[in-house]
């Protein structure tokens, strides 16, 4: 069964359905009902078999390359320019086919945002590659 | 291992059990998701007591041990009832279903249920049939343990009640077990070999051809398994593999199954998918060398599995993209490639066209339309051995063509 990823950004992505302030500036509640949605989303893919892992980022991102034989790592910190990819968090599935992983990240999608109106946030489905050699030709 | 008693009882011969007692437990009225629960139990009690105690009976010692745990499970049940002030009696077990033939049979159908997803058969045909434990499924597929055991136990509760329609059917547990054999092989469970032994208990269990046919199948493509990939992991085409390497024991193996298939067949009953494709398996083992493929013959395979559907570009693209590989072969690469030209709308996106592209643009001697092919079909492979085995050979066929022109 294919596993899918399904990233949450913080930026990034294409235009976004409407405008929303960062989630610090929301009403506690409308916070409070985001989170509770994301939790059952977790629940729900639990109850089904279909979870495999969940996760959240911290925004702070450090880039760091390889400096040379006698040197330190090259570090950079953001901030960087809003449009830049910035992953927030993901949920991993195990799942029958892409058109469910789809059906998943389109549910996602539908979170409640600020005044409680889905969110229409865009998620970034990934497939993940097997590791596992095939046992065909 | 040296100087440890060598216990009587290996894990394989106690799975071998799994089908008989569950279906005994079953056929005894016992509620097929309770006996199985319990079976797994037991199962678990007989790999710690065997080793120092080896059971006289093991399929009665495992009914016993399964039935003790179901009664345990009704007492807590009928005592939380009474709890619960409910006035209903104590639920019936369910009648034992007719069950005709054999209980490998049975269970396939039963776990086999069309109202489950392919993921769900699996999971639950690998347990209730195949004996291995949840942990072994869930580490097979690289799932969280609790994920299996919420996938097997919602397909049990979407079984619940539900009547075994007779005759199951036989074409959704042969691809299932198919499912089960291109699994692969991840953690402790090699499930192309439990594919394999499951396969060969059906056709046990049933004289249907197609059972044969797939086993013959799995059979002559496993026999190839150790040429496959090399000692750096790197994936290896079939026309470069050491055939010598080959399992000639499961050749000759899949072949007589496959001939005892052939033989059953009638005008009213030509021979099915399975049976086809382990035709054409068995001319890739039977060939002592690449250059010495059959590919007139594999061809003429390719030509009854093509008509087995009406409309096989859109039923069947893996068929017809086989089919293009040995036209490819037999009539140039160039009728190859217009083969699958027909089938650039259904697998334009699969990386296994753009592969197969690349195979027979070098075929043509096309290297910058082979190498283009191969990056394209890198670029959308879903595994990665697969993956880096194209990028190589996009990079092979470029330098090659670099190599060429200088």
């Amino acid at each position: 069964m294919p596993k899918y990823l399904l990233l949450k950004h913080y930026s990034g992505g294409p235009e976004p359905h409407h405008p929303f302030p960062p989630m610090d500036q929301w009403a506690p509640e409308d916070v409070e009902a985001h989170f509770a949605f994301l939790r059952q989303v977790k629940e729900l893919l639990q109850e089904n078999g279909e979870y495999v892992d969940g996760q959240a980022l911290t925004p702070a991102q450090t880039w760091v390359r390889y400096g040379g034989p006698d040197a330190a790592p090259v570090t950079t910190d953001g901030p960087l320019p809003e449009t830049s990819d910035l992953v927030a968090g993901w949920y991993m599935v195990d799942v029958d086919s892409r058109e469910r992983a789809i059906e998943i990240a389109a549910y996602i999608s539908s979170e409640p945002g600020p005044g409680g109106g889905p969110l229409h946030e865009w998620i970034d489905v990934r497939e993940v590659m097997s590791g596992k050699s095939s046992s065909e030709d | 291992m040296a100087g440890e008693p060598i216990s009587a009882w290996d894990e394989g011969e106690l799975r071998a059990l799994v089908p008989r007692v569950l279906a005994g437990l079953v056929r005894r009225g016992e509620q097929f998701e309770a006996a199985e629960d319990a079976l797994q139990e037991a199962l678990l009690e007989a790999l710690r007591v065997w080793p120092e105690q080896p059971p006289r009976d093991p399929p009665a010692w495992l009914t016993t041990v399964a039935i003790r745990r179901l009664v345990d499970a009704r007492r807590s049940e009928i005592a939380r009832h009474r709890r619960e002030e409910e006035a209903e009696a104590e639920p019936r077990p369910e009648t034992a279903e007719q069950e005709p033939g054999d209980d490998t049979l049975f269970l396939l159908f039963r776990c086999c249920h069309p109202a489950l997803a392919p993921a769900s058969q699996i999971a639950l045909t690998l347990r209730a049939v195949g004996g291995l434990t949840t942990r072994e499924i869930a580490d097979a597929f690289y799932v969280p343990e609790a994920t299996m055991a919420q996938r097997i136990s919602r397909a049990k509760r979407t079984l619940r009640g539900r009547r075994l329609d007779r005759p199951g059917d036989l074409a959704v547990v042969l691809r299932v077990l198919y499912l089960v054999y291109t699994s692969g092989h991840a953690g402790r469970v090699d499930l192309a070999r439990e594919a394999i032994r499951l396969a060969r208990q059906l056709t046990l269990a049933t004289a249907e051809p197609e059972a044969r046919g797939l086993l013959a199948l799995m059979l002559l493509n496993h026999a190839r398994l150790p040429a496959r990939v090399d000692a750096e992991g790197r994936l290896v085409t079939l026309d470069r593999q050491d055939r010598g390497l080959w399992d000639r024991g499961e050749i000759a193996e899949g072949v007589r199954v496959l001939q005892s298939a052939l033989a059953l067949q009638t005008a009213a009953r030509p021979p099915g998918r399975y049976q086809l494709e382990a035709a054409i398996a068995a001319l890739h083992d039977d060939a002592a060398s690449a250059g010495e493929t059959d590919w007139p013959q594999i061809l003429a395979w390719y030509d009854d599995l093509v008509a087995l559907t009406d409309d096989p570009v859109r039923d069947d693209p893996a068929a017809v993209l086989g089919r293009a590989v040995a036209a490819g072969h037999v009539h140039g690469a160039g009728a190859g490639l217009r083969e699958s030209e027909r089938l650039r709308e259904m697998l334009g996106e699969r990386h296994r066209w753009h592969a197969v592209r690349g195979h027979l643009h070098e075929l043509s001697g096309d290297l910058p339309a082979a190498a283009t092919a191969y990056a394209e079909a890198a670029r959308r492979a879903t595994n990665i051995a697969e993956r880096d085995h194209l990028v190589r050979q996009a990079a092979r066929a470029r330098a090659s063509q670099v190599a060429g022109a200088t």
